[in-house]
């Protein structure tokens, strides 16, 4: 599944309930299926605050299922970020002034199994998300 | 029990001085933006000293959130008052957990139980 979508925080609500509708299949609990739409909208709101600054521009949105585990990769054409090591550190925020609350990818780590970032300052940011669906209750079967 | 008043979209009530925000949508960046200007607005009129965010309605919430209620805390800090949240899901309740904000935020059942907490008299409350 693969969407592109204007940058504006309307489409937060889009992506994530694009996603969880998207996974329906696996017979997510109401748990990982929260995780999931926390995740997105982190990474979204990402690329509409910090990637386009507020601004005009286009998000990719790539979804994939194999077998349990569900691949969300979600890019961004904005600013990009130097120091990626320094954006995911807990409570780092560029932007206190908007109250963000630095809390961004420390949530998409905490409720994903998988976070990657790419980025390139004047490019874009590309953020890669993985979590298996479903297993728990596989193994209580 | 509680009176809902209605003013630009954002449910509230003022009991004594406390303010109580019902917040009647998901809580992302973009309901922030709105709830956020709104909710100041609210904090600066009156004696609100404590303010008490009420999740009834809410089955969703990101890091967005988090610094809603951040902001508003440090607001109601500087007025020697208190935060709290009440009526907390289950989704809701594992962002707050995850994000260490129960450290600074009270957690209570009902809106009732945290205006009690906050020693505000309760005979008069109707």
């Amino acid at each position: 599944m693969k969407i592109i979508f204007e940058s504006c925080s309307e489409n937060e609500a889009f992506a994530r309930t694009v996603v969880a509708a998207y996974i329906t299949r696996l017979n997510p609990t109401l748990e990982e299926l929260s995780d999931v739409k926390t995740a997105v909208s982190e990474a979204v709101t990402n690329s509409i605050i910090h990637g386009y600054e507020n601004g005009d521009g286009d998000i990719v949105m790539e979804c994939s299922i194999h077998n349990y585990d569900v691949s969300i990769v979600i890019e961004d054409f904005g600013v990009g970020i130097s120091d990626i090591e320094k954006a995911m550190e807990p409570l780092y925020t560029t932007r206190p002034e908007w109250e963000r609350s630095g809390m961004g990818f420390a949530f998409m780590e905490a409720f994903m199994d998988e976070l990657k970032v790419e980025s390139e300052p004047g490019k874009g940011t590309k953020v890669f998300l993985k979590k298996t669906i479903g297993v728990c209750e596989e193994m209580d079967q | 029990m509680l009176k809902d008043n209605i003013a630009a979209g954002i449910h509230y009530e003022i009991y004594k001085n406390c303010l109580i925000i019902y917040i009647t949508q998901d809580l992302d960046h973009h309901a922030v933006k709105f709830l956020r200007e709104r909710s100041d607005r609210l904090i600066g009129t009156g004696d609100v000293k404590h303010i008490i965010f009420d999740f009834r309605d809410v089955e969703f919430m990101d890091s967005s959130g988090i610094g809603l209620i951040m902001g508003r805390y440090k607001k109601v800090m500087f007025l020697g008052g208190r935060a709290c949240v009440v009526n907390v899901g289950k989704n809701v309740d594992k962002i707050f957990k995850v994000s260490g904000l129960y450290k600074i935020i009270e957690k209570y059942d009902t809106p009732e139980d945290a205006i009690k907490a906050l020693e505000v008299k309760y005979e008069n409350y109707i």
